[in-house]
C-alpha cells in the first residue's frame, strides 16, 4: 500500500535533505531545497490525512520483520493530523527565516530539517523507545539553532535549554528501562493497558509521562521555557513552539491513551496539574514587557488548554485537545513570526519601545489582530470553536469549576493580547531619546508579512469551515479512546 | 541488588552535581545519571542470565537479552554527543558571563 511505504519516508526525506544541504554551498540552493522538502512532507502528509480519514490505522513493519519484533511506524488520524499541522508550520518557518535572512547561516536548512524529520517521526513511531531516538533527534538540532547566534544570553538560555531537556531525557530513559523491566515491551501495541492492569506498570510508565511534562513545559516544570525560547533568533522560536514543546504534548495524549488505557485513578491528578499549567502561564505572562517574552507565556498556558481534554478522557474531551492543539499550534506560531517580523524590522519587541505600527503596517496588524484574537477564542476563528467545544467537553463531565476557569483564563489572555496590541499597534511611535538623530526605520518588508498573514488566515478558514477539521479530531479522538484499531495494527496481529 | 545499590549510588551522586553552580559540575552530574539510567536498561533485561546474546554458542535461558543492551548503546551515544556539546556550552559561557550575575532579562 502506497500510504505505508509514505511512513519510513517522512523521516528519512529530511535527514536524506538534510545531508544533501550540508554540501550545498550556495544559499539560494539550500534554501530551495529546505522549502521543497518540507512542501513535499505536507503533501504526503495531507495524503496520510485522506488515508486515515475514516479511522484506519496505515502500518508501516520497517524492514519487513513480522509484527512484535519490527519497529514499527504507525499513522492513525491523531498522527497524520499532527504530522499535517507539524508540516505547514516547518515550511511557513523556513519561508521565514529565508525572509530574515537567518537562513544564510550554513548549517540552519540542514539543521532545521533534521529537527523536523525526528518531529515527524514521533509523531508516527509506535515503539517508545524509537519514540526516546526521535525526540533526541529533534532535540540536538534545536540546541544548535538556539545557541548559533553566540551571544550571552543565548548562550545562558542554552545552558538551561540544555540541561532541562538532558534531565527530561534521562528521565524518560529511566521510564522506558523500568517498563521494559516490568512488561517486557516497548511496542506500543503491546504495551496496550499495560499501566491499566498492573500497578508496577504503572509506576513506570507514570514516570514516562513526568518526562514527557517536563517536555511539554507543564507546572512545576514550566520554568525553563520562558527562560529559552526568547533568546532565539524568532523563526526558531516559531519552529521550536510549534514542533518541540508539541512532541511532549502529543505523547502524552499517546501513552495515557494506549498505555494507561485512559485510566480514571488518574485524571485528577491531571486535571489538577494542567489547570495550574492553564493559569500560572496566563499570570506570568501578565508580568511580561516583551511581545514574544508574553506569547512563549501562553504556549505554557495554551498546552494546559490542549490537555485538559484529554483529562475529560471521553470522545468529546478527546475531540475538544485534538482540535485544539491543531487550532494552537497554527495561531501560536502566526503570532510569534508576526512578532518576529516586527523584531526583525525594528530590532526590538519590547512594548514600551514600539506604538503606531497599525498606520504603518496596516496587513502586519490585522493578522496580529486576528491571531491574537483567535488565540484568547473570539469567533469567528478557530479559537473559539476551540474553547467552546473543550468547555462544552468540561460541562458536559459536570467539571464545572475546570470550564469556569477555562473562560476566566481566556478574558486573561484577552487581557495580554490588548496589551501587545496598545504597546506596537496602536497610539503614536515612541518619541525617539533626543540625543539620538531620528533614524528612519523601513517598512516591513513583504516577505516577513506573509508568513504570519497566511496562517491567522488558515486559522480563520479552520474557524469558518470548522466542521471538517472538527470530525476529523472526532474520528481521531475516536481512535484514542478505543484504541483497539491501533493496537492491532501496531503488534501485527 | 546490586545493579539497584549502584544506580542508587549514581543517582546520588548525579543529583547531587547537577545541583551544584558550575556547568561543568553540572554536567558531571549529568554524567552519573546517564550511567544510572544505564544500569537500570541492562536490569531491566533480567540480571540472573548474563551469557552472551549469541545463539548456538550458549543456552537460550543463559543468554541475556540483547535489546536492552542496543537501548544502553544508543542512550551512550546520545548522551554523549549532548555531554561533549554542554561542557562546550561550559566554555563558551565562561568568558562572556560570571555565574552569579543579576539576570539581565529584567526591564526597567
Amino acid at each position: 500500500m502506497t500510504a505505508s511505504a509514505l511512513l519510513p519516508l517522512l523521516v528519512a526525506g529530511p535527514l536524506v535533505g538534510a545531508f544533501v544541504a550540508t554540501g550545498l554551498t550556495r544559499p539560494a540552493a539550500r534554501r530551495a531545497l529546505g522549502l521543497l522538502v518540507s512542501a513535499a512532507v505536507l503533501a504526503g502528509s495531507v495524503l496520510l490525512v485522506m488515508a486515515t480519514r475514516d479511522g484506519q490505522v496505515v502500518v508501516a513493519q520497517v524492514a519487513g520483520w513480522p509484527g512484535g519484533i519490527a519497529i514499527p511506524f504507525a499513522a492513525d488520524p491523531l498522527s497524520a493530523l499532527m504530522v499535517l499541522v507539524a508540516s505547514l508550520l516547518v515550511t511557513t518557518c523556513l519561508a521565514f527565516a529565508a525572509a530574515t535572512g537567518d537562513d544564510l547561516d550554513r548549517w540552519f536548512v540542514p539543521l532545521a530539517l533534521v529537527l523536523s524529520g525526528g518531529v515527524y517521526g514521533a509523531f508516527v513511531t509506535a515503539d517508545l523507545f524509537n519514540l526516546f531516538v526521535l525526540v533526541e533527534v529533534a532535540l540536538i538540532p534545536s540546541y544548535v539553532l538556539l545557541t548559533a547566534g553566540g551571544r550571552p544570553e543565548q548562550v545562558r538560555a542554552g545552558r538551561i535549554y540544555l540541561t532541562v531537556n538532558l534531565l527530561g531525557s534521562t528521565i524518560l530513559l529511566a521510564g522506558i528501562a523500568l517498563l521494559y523491566g516490568v512488561t517486557g515491551s516497548v511496542n506500543l501495541g503491546e504495551l496496550a493497558g499495560a499501566a491499566a492492569d498492573s500497578n508496577a506498570a504503572a509506576l513506570a510508565a507514570g514516570v514516562v509521562l513526568v518526562a514527557f511534562g517536563v517536555k511539554a513545559a507543564l507546572v512545576p516544570a514550566h520554568g525553563w521555557l520562558p527562560a529559552t525560547y526568547p533568546s532565539a533568533p524568532p523563526a526558531v522560536t516559531a519552529l521550536f513552539s510549534g514542533l518541540l514543546t508539541k512532541i511532549g504534548v502529543y505523547a502524552i495524549f499517546r501513552v495515557y491513551a494506549v498505555v494507561f488505557d485512559g485510566d480514571a485513578r488518574l485524571s485528577s491528578v491531571l486535571l489538577v496539574v494542567f489547570l495550574a499549567t492553564m493559569v500560572v502561564g496566563v499570570l506570568g505572562a501578565l508580568g511580561e514587557g516583551r511581545m514574544r517574552s508574553i506569547l512563549v507565556f501562553h504556549m505554557i498556558s495554551q498546552v494546559g488548554y490542549i490537555l485538559l481534554g484529554l483529562s475529560f478522557f471521553g470522545v468529546l474531551g478527546v475531540t475538544a485537545g485534538i482540535f485544539y492543539f491543531l487550532h494552537n499550534t497554527v495561531v501560536k506560531a502566526s503570532l510569534l513570526l508576526t512578532a518576529g517580523a516586527v523584531e526583525t524590522t525594528h530590532g526590538t519587541d519590547r512594548l514600551d519601545r514600539l506604538g503606531g505600527l497599525a498606520r504603518r503596517e496596516p496587513l502586519l496588524a490585522v493578522a496580529f489582530f486576528a491571531a491574537a484574537v483567535s488565540l484568547a477564542g473570539l469567533p469567528p476563528f478557530s479559537g473559539f470553536v476551540a474553547k467552546l467545544v473543550l468547555v462544552r467537553a468540561a460541562f458536559a463531565e459536570q467539571a464545572y469549576l475546570a470550564g469556569g476557569l477555562a473562560v476566566v483564563v481566556s478574558l486573561f489572555t484577552l487581557l495580554s493580547m490588548m496589551k501587545i496590541w496598545n504597546g506596537v499597534f496602536w497610539g503614536e511611535p515612541p518619541d525617539q531619546p533626543p540625543a539620538e538623530p531620528a533614524v528612519e526605520v523601513p517598512r516591513i518588508p513583504r516577505s516577513l508579512v506573509w508568513p504570519g498573514v497566511v496562517l491567522a488566515g488558515v486559522s480563520l478558514a479552520v474557524g469558518l469551515g470548522a466542521e471538517l477539521v472538527l470530525g476529523l479530531s472526532q474520528t481521531a479522538a475516536e481512535g484514542l479512546v478505543d484504541p483497539s484499531d491501533y493496537v492491532d495494527a501496531v503488534s501485527g496481529r | 541488588m546490586t545493579a539497584a545499590v549502584a544506580v542508587a549510588v549514581l543517582v546520588t551522586g548525579g543529583v547531587f552535581l547537577v545541583l551544584q553552580r558550575g556547568l561543568v559540575r553540572v554536567t558531571l552530574g549529568f554524567i552519573l545519571l546517564g550511567h544510572a539510567a544505564n544500569v537500570l536498561l541492562l536490569a531491566a533485561g533480567g540480571m540472573a542470565r548474563r551469557e552472551a546474546p549469541l545463539v548456538g554458542r550458549v543456552d537460550l535461558p543463559e543468554a541475556s537479552d540483547p535489546l536492552p543492551q542496543a537501548f544502553a548503546l544508543t542512550a551512550i551515544v546520545i548522551t554523549f554527543g549532548i555531554t561533549v556539546y554542554l561542557f562546550g556550552l561550559a566554555g563558551a559561557g565562561a568568558d562572556a558571563e560570571p555565574d552569579d550575575e543579576p539576570d539581565p532579562e529584567v526591564l526597567p
